[in-house]
């Protein structure tokens, strides 16, 4: 038995170079057949406005020779560092060889040429490795490594979150940091908090819900309307509402929305809950488009007041925060302050999301998830699992969205579109329904990802100054669903660790956890 | 215990689909510290009266009320299923296994106390507050499920994943988060199907110790006749939604009626192939022991 199987394993680990020649000639073939009509056949217009072919079959040959090599390699080489440092290698030579003959052969290209070579290289001395230590079990040594180091790994993120702002001030400046702290660090917690918020409806409840962004809304106009309209012009005498008393108005809004919205769908699963949440997504958006005496529609809501620290506003007045703290006037420190206040909140959802876990009503949702005939078997009222789950869940979108109104001071319908919703969903899917840390990983890879790309300038030196890689937005976004579930159909974290224990807490596999039906 | 006094009283119980008459004016009932048996062939209507006793189906005639021994009686045909099991004390398995699948075997048994946890508390406002006493009573619920896993012989393997539990342990897990909720009626829908011999033997050492320590009379759905004649007080026979026969193990044995049933012929026929029959059951009462 263990014999046959280890002759099957040298058979897969030792394929003949005919049958990856042949492998990868069909996927070059492949790819021939369609980068000729997708690439090769590009339209342009000349100078007598017509419409003529300008057609690129060096894209269609560069693009069918990376396929090529990616196969062979894919099939030649078994160990996954030597397929990526190979791949990797060949990608980049193949870079340096279309700005060699597009535009010219200067001391880029040749940079690029020797950094594709090294990197064939290593993948060549890594396989090496592997070959002289074949035999020997390499994988779950590396799995101890991590169990080793796992423990620490926790603090270590949240240390680094902590002094984020720090970092990112004394690595770029306080001109530069505004846009690390604002567009990765800010723009990324709030997508944690809202897949850390949907992950309570979706992964925990089963209750697949495409409207989240409605609570988003809501939250945000609650404290755009309260701030700038509700207090001042019906209740002058309260005063001027803050931030910190809006906050806890707009989450528990949110929530009754929440509920409004669960009391409808409580009889529905799967595809017609999904249904119906992404109908009260777009009616809660076109209601704040079209009622305009309300909410001003498409112009939106400014000069929304934006939070201050302890009563001290961010200005540059005498009694604003530089002066007060003796600092020079900078709009960074409303920046960091904000960071901050977003981290607290994220942070406030993950605390109540693991309490709750462990707590009655959270064992339900999960059971509910699991199973909803057995759940009432056991005495468990379904209706109220299935509100609480809408109305807490909504609550941290509706915090999330009175941080964002509060952030950006100006809100509008057109921020709070259904692609909002597929993009938390997609994080809390992609991350794993369930798992905070993967909501994490996959809101700094979507999120971070796509601010990445418009740093990506290099790029135009190989691919020419028309080059702009945040078109590619769309596209990679697909490719990277596909690809994870492909690789990962269950998310990235697809184990559940269990909310109580015996002897000890043994992570339940993805396969056996149900995805729940609405 | 033949003295008992009725826990549930079906009073002329009818269920319709559409046209369909699922059960039709059935009354029986299962009496206090006894093990009756629902058996009749299949399709005749058996899982339909336990759909209606735990509140997943509304009857469309007939009444349905629960005797607590303490005192008070519940109507459960007025009842939402969810209050049956936490007002009325009800607990059912099913045929077709519903475990949480991807829970442990203790959460299982913990999602079972839900509703005393639930107050413990504070409906979860204390809870998330650290408050209010939560751990002594959540430590209270693992010792009861440390209890019912011991008894259902699952102990070891409390912390792995319910769906990775062979057949007949996610049976015997299921009848351990039914007594989880303490109800006073358990109903079980084909505890013994798929069970191999062993299994089956296990099982009725289960129930009747269940029957035994617990204040919990059973109500059973089953197929495998060397569990319901070995363990049953009382056996009900429905065919076609109507009820049949109603005895002790031994009437029922010998009733022409349910061996005509079982064998799906017609009344007529009856008497010519009792003889025949009755020679059979005996040798499948001897292959049973």
């Amino acid at each position: 038995m263990a014999a046959s199987a280890q002759a099957a394993a040298a058979s897969r680990e030792a394929p003949t170079k005919a049958q990856a020649l042949r492998e990868a000639g069909f996927a070059a073939l492949v790819m021939l057949g369609l980068s000729v009509p997708i690439v090769a056949l590009r339209t342009e217009q000349n100078m007598e406005n017509q419409l003529v072919l300008a057609p690129r079959y060096g894209m269609v040959l560069l693009a069918c020779i990376g396929v090529f090599l990616a196969r062979y390699i894919q099939v030649m080489f078994v160990n996954g560092l030597t397929r990526t440092l190979l791949i990797v290698g060949s990608f980049t030579l193949l870079g340096g060889v279309a700005r060699a003959t597009g535009q010219a052969l200067d001391g880029f290209s040749v940079g690029v040429f020797v950094i594709g070579a090294a990197l064939i290289a290593a993948g060549f001395a890594w396989q090496k490795r592997v070959d002289a230590q074949a035999g020997a079990p390499a994988a779950p040594a590396f799995l101890e490594r991590f169990s080793a180091i796992q423990p620490y790994v926790g603090p270590a993120a949240l240390g680094f979150i902590a002094v984020y702002p720090a970092l990112a001030l004394w690595l770029t400046g306080t001109g530069g940091s505004i846009k690390w702290i604002d567009n990765f660090g800010i723009q990324i917690l709030i997508y944690i908090m809202l897949g850390w918020g949907l992950n309570i409806v979706v992964g925990l409840a089963g209750l697949l819900d495409l409207g989240y962004v409605a609570f988003y809304a809501v939250g945000a106009y609650s404290y755009a309307l309260l701030a700038t309209k509700v207090i001042p012009e019906v209740f002058p005498t309260l005063g001027v509402w803050s931030f910190w008393i809006c906050l806890p108005i707009s989450g528990i809004l949110a929530a009754l929305w929440g509920i409004l919205l669960g009391f409808p769908v409580l009889r529905l699963r799967g595809d017609y809950l999904a249904i119906v949440t992404l109908a009260f997504g777009e009616i809660i958006r076109l209601v704040l488009i079209n009622w305009v005496e309300f909410s001003n529609g498409y112009a939106g809501i400014s000069t929304i007041p934006r939070p201050s620290f302890f009563g001290i506003p961010f200005n540059a007045s005498d009694t604003g925060f530089a002066a007060v703290f003796g600092l020079e006037f900078s709009p960074i420190y409303r920046t960091i302050f904000l960071y901050y206040v977003i981290l607290c909140l994220a942070l406030l959802t993950a605390f109540v999301t693991l309490r709750l876990r462990r707590l009655p009503v959270g064992r339900a949702w999960e059971a509910l998830r699991e199973d909803e005939i057995a759940c009432r078997s056991l005495g468990i009222n379904t209706t109220n699992t299935k509100l609480t789950a809408f109305a807490l869940g909504a609550m941290f979108g509706g915090f999330a969205g009175c941080f964002f109104a509060a952030r950006q001071g100006f809100i509008s319908p057109e921020s709070f579109t259904f692609i909002e919703s597929a993009q938390v969903l997609a994080i809390v899917v992609l991350g794993g329904t369930g798992s905070l840390v993967g909501v994490v990983i996959a809101s700094i890879a979507l999120v971070g990802g796509f601010e990445i790309l418009r740093e990506l300038d290099f790029l135009k030196l190989i691919f020419g100054e028309s080059f702009d890689p945040t078109q590619y937005r769309t596209l990679l976004f697909g490719l990277a669903m596909v690809l994870i579930m492909l690789w990962k159909p269950r998310g990235l974290v697809s184990t559940r660790e269990p909310t109580a224990f015996l002897k000890e807490s043994k992570s339940v596999s993805g396969s056996l956890v149900k995805e729940g039906h609405g | 215990m033949t003295t008992a006094t009725p826990l549930l009283k079906v009073d002329h119980l009818t269920m319709r689909f559409g046209g369909l008459v699922a059960v039709n004016n059935l009354s029986f009932e299962a009496r206090r510290g006894e093990i009756t048996a629902l058996i009749g062939p299949n399709g005749a209507g058996k899982t339909t009266v336990f759909n209606c006793i735990t509140g997943f189906y509304k009857p469309t005639e007939g009444m349905l009320s629960l005797n607590h021994p303490n005192g008070g009686t519940w109507l459960l045909e007025r009842m939402p299923d969810f209050r049956i099991n936490w007002k009325a004390k009800v607990a059912r398995t099913f045929q077709n296994i519903r475990l949480f699948q991807g829970m442990t075997l203790l959460e299982n048994l913990l999602v079972a106390q839900h509703n005393t946890l639930m107050i413990a508390s504070g409906m979860t406002f204390l809870g998330v507050l650290g408050v209010g006493g939560y751990k002594t009573h959540e430590r209270r619920a693992i010792d009861k499920a440390i209890y019912w896993l011991e008894k259902t012989g699952l102990i070891d393997r409390a912390d792995d994943a319910a769906g990775d539990l062979p057949y007949g342990a996610q049976r015997r897990l299921e009848i351990a988060r039914a007594m989880c909720t303490e109800p006073v009626l358990l109903c079980l829908d084909e505890p013994a199907a798929g069970l191999n011999p062993k299994e089956s033997l296990e099982l009725n050492e289960l129930l009747r110790s269940i029957r035994k320590d617990h204040d919990t009379s059973i109500l059973l759905i089953e197929h495998d006749m060397s569990v319901v004649m070995e363990i049953s007080d009382h056996v009900v026979v429905l065919d076609y939604g109507t009820k049949i026969a109603d005895g002790t193990p031994k009437e029922i044995q010998n009733d022409p009626k349910v061996i005509a049933a079982y064998l799906g012929v017609e009344d007529e026929e009856v008497e010519s192939v009792e003889a025949e029959v009755e020679s059979v059951a005996e040798q499948v009462a001897e292959t049973g022991r």
